[in-house]
């Protein structure tokens, strides 16, 4: 791969052959010494034109851990606005050396349009409703570590479908790992078709016999734009105890985080044995390495 | 000057003809049999056609000269074989008073270019609430009423407005999508927008719009003393086709334009995520195009106007969300359409030159010009040849097209102006 825009194009075994370095990178950052030199020599870029301190910190940690160097570069959506565009933010950066670039951007597409201006490696960190495919690869490899495999399993995402990157590249890679995928959520939040996925204004039908359950977090933005109503949402849309009843006994809990306590997910859910939420983010950065090795390694500089 | 143009083939709205010679003189067609000249000009393969109209370019003078300016916009023009042109009010400051629309005129004139019709705001500041003046607008040389740029939201100014604007004789031109249901979307709401994750525009908010504006239009109709005109404009849906249909059905005075854009391209020229393709009112589907077509070959579309919008290259190059709407397209509109549509869908040609000619001059009122002994030397002399689009060599300021690298013909290499030539590109 040249780049990690999406998951389009990707085959199964690219993605367990992704999984599988991930894994030496695990156990990379059990030793000692966490430190490898596989990256020695080139230079990672994170830029955020969108800020998720969460997400550089993962990225910048997966870098280092392989001896890469990085720089990070913050713009301000405000400075975008005066005119300064992406592409010549990125040419500047393009100028100093860059061997990878991290775009995390608010708006759909901005990774896919940097491969036209860059001529380094673009990792995609997340691109508006669009797609997060380093999520998704950790939420995968870490559905892998519960469940063993995800062939015929069937995993349900709960929420805010439409506006979610996140529920959009799992949908993309999951069912690529043969899993059956549903994704519930209200109404005006679920999009009119995306293939790969099955549909439901019904969190009861998407939860019936799940092995795991992903919650996505509910943005107080949908409901300012009158797309949803709070209470409604607790009411029929909330991942409660009760509810889980329908899944698999001891199904899994995920949440890419920041979570909302007693909106999207019942609080003591989220503290329980099931939550697999720390383990999500410690695995991204093994991750993260494995994006960075395969997308550097044997590349022409 | 007299000049003539040999062995050319003829083209308006009443059909291909000739060859001919065509001597032009004292700024009319002197004959359409020879006779001696000043200046020759060999036609032999080539289509002479009236000069085109534009209903619809933004030039963006006043205040955004560094996208457009009266120069290279009508410039722009002429070398899309335009002799007349309509340009939207919404500058910065909008065009909302006869000084604004006067002070317009008096430098496009001194240009000698294509001729200057500008539109004048139906509101003041195009704010949607207070009405302009349109007898004093029309006094000054406005050739119709819009907030194009707004979407007007208030039925009853709307109203007000359309019964204002008959009272002169003035069209009231309509951007028509209602602006809660199109919220922020940014291409055309459907599958593709979710799998794309870009917010939806949904057709049925043109549609939603274009139905309120007939009942707005049939009031004005009842209401008045002088019959209103509604003038739609860039008609994208295949839904709003059909309101405009039953409406002209129905008798009422409406008509409507679409553009070169939604006429070549679909949502599926978002799938890159290059903001060149990002427009208002969105490319729609496939089905949508196929729909507008049948509305030009039928008659339910009066014209093609170009909606051309340029915008600065730094600006194109944002993201989606950012990036604003428009595309360029005064100087491939023809070759465009000659094209694809002609050529290579046998769209009749006859029909096309109409769209471009008659079609829009019957919505501003004008009289249509053909190409017979007396009429006025506003002409275009159209080359078969083919080339491919160079956004670089463009004369307007956006030098971008989403149709770079289209290979066209049909491109104008003459264009003259009440006989005197505004362009040339002879070789
Ligand atoms: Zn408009």
């Amino acid at each position: 791969m040249r780049h990690l825009l999406d998951f389009a194009g990707w085959t199964k075994s690219e993605v367990e052959s992704l999984l599988e370095t991930a894994k030496v990178m695990a156990e990379v950052l059990e030793r000692p010494v966490k430190k490898v030199p596989a990256l020695q020599g080139f230079t990672v870029a994170t830029v955020f034109f969108e800020p998720s301190t969460r997400t550089r910190i993962s990225f910048e940690l997966a870098a280092r851990r392989m001896s890469a160097d990085v720089v990070s570069f913050a713009a301000a959506t405000s400075s975008l606005q005066k005119g300064e565009s992406y592409k010549d933010t990125l040419l500047t950066l393009e100028a100093m050396g860059i061997d990878a670039y991290v775009i995390r951007a608010d708006a759909a597409g901005v990774p896919h349009q940097a491969t036209r201006w860059v001529k380094g490696a673009v990792i995609n960190g997340g691109d508006g409703r669009r797609a997060h495919p380093t999520q998704a690869l950790l939420d995968a490899y870490t559905l892998l570590e519960a469940l063993g495999s995800l062939e015929g399993k069937k995993i349900a995402i709960v929420g805010d479908i439409l506006h979610s990157r996140v529920a959009r590249s799992n949908l993309e890679l999951l069912p690529l790992l043969g899993a059956e995928v549903w994704a519930a959520g209200p109404p005006t939040l679920l999009p009119q078709a995306l293939p790969g996925a099955r549909l439901t204004p019904h969190l009861e039908e998407a939860l019936e016999g799940a092995d795991a359950v992903m919650v996505l977090r509910l943005q107080r933005e949908r409901m300012e734009a009158g797309l949803v109503n709070l209470e409604d949402y607790i009411a029929h849309y909330q991942v409660t105890e009760e509810r889980l009843q329908k899944a698999k006994p001891g199904a899994p809990l995920l949440h890419p985080g920041p979570m909302n306590r007693d909106v999207e997910l019942e609080g003591t859910l989220a503290d329980s044995e099931r939550s697999l939420v720390n383990r999500q983010v410690h695995n991204g950065v093994a991750v993260r390495m494995a994006v960075l090795y395969h997308l550097l390694v044997g590349r022409e500089r | 000057m007299t000049i003539l143009i040999r062995n050319v083939t003829l083209v308006d709205a009443l059909g291909e003809r000739g060859p001919a010679d065509v001597l032009l003189g004292e700024g009319r067609i002197l004959s359409l049999e020879g006779g001696d000249a000043e200046r020759v000009i060999e036609g032999k393969g080539r289509l002479l056609a009236p000069g085109f109209l534009d209903l619809h370019a933004h030039l963006r003078e006043p205040g955004q000269e560094v996208k457009e300016n009266l120069a290279t916009g009508l410039l722009a023009a002429v070398r899309g074989g335009y002799t007349d042109l309509v340009s939207m009010p919404n500058t910065t400051p909008p065009v909302d008073t006869p000084e604004a629309v006067r002070a317009l005129r008096k430098k496009a004139q001194a240009l000698g270019l294509a001729r200057l019709h500008p539109a004048a705001a139906l509101t003041q500041g195009q704010e949607g609430r207070l009405l302009t003046e349109a007898g004093l607008l029309r006094e000054a040389g406005a050739a119709l009423l819009t907030d194009d740029g707004r979407t007007n939201e208030d039925a009853g100014v709307l109203a007000a407005g359309l019964l204002g604007a008959a009272a002169f004789g003035l069209p009231v031109a309509v951007h028509a999508e209602d602006a809660s249901l199109r919220r922020g979307g940014v291409m055309n709401d459907g599958p593709l927008a979710d799998l794309l994750g870009l917010p939806g525009n949904p057709p049925e908010a043109e549609a939603a719009r274009i139905a309120r504006d007939l009942e707005v239009l049939r009031y004005a109709l009842r209401r008045g003393q002088k019959k209103p005109r509604l003038h739609i404009q860039h008609l994208s849906t295949k839904r709003g086709l059909e309101l405009l249909r039953e409406a002209k059905g129905a008798g009422l005075p409406v008509t409507a334009e679409a553009t070169p854009h939604h006429l070549t391209l679909t949502e599926e020229a978002l799938k890159g995520f290059d903001p060149i393709f990002k427009v208002a009112p969105p490319l729609r589907t496939r089905e949508d195009v196929e729909a507008l077509l049948e509305g030009l070959l039928e008659g339910t579309l009066d014209a093609i106007a170009t909606d051309h919008a340029p915008h600065t290259q730094a600006e194109k190059e944002m993201d989606l969300l950012r990036a604003p709407f428009g595309i360029p397209s005064l100087e491939v509109a023809f070759p465009l359409l000659y094209t694809e549509l002609h050529r290579k869908r046998g769209f009749p040609l006859k029909r096309l030159v109409e769209l471009f000619t008659d079609g829009p001059r019957r919505v501003l009122g004008l009289r249509p010009i053909h190409l017979e002994e007396g009429a006025e030397a506003s002409l275009v002399l159209l080359d078969p040849k083919e080339r491919p689009v160079d956004p670089k060599a463009f004369a307007s300021k956006a030098r971008f097209s989403p149709w770079a690298g289209w290979v066209l013909a049909g491109w104008p290499v003459l264009t003259l102006v009440e006989g005197r030539v505004v362009y040339q590109a002879l070789e």
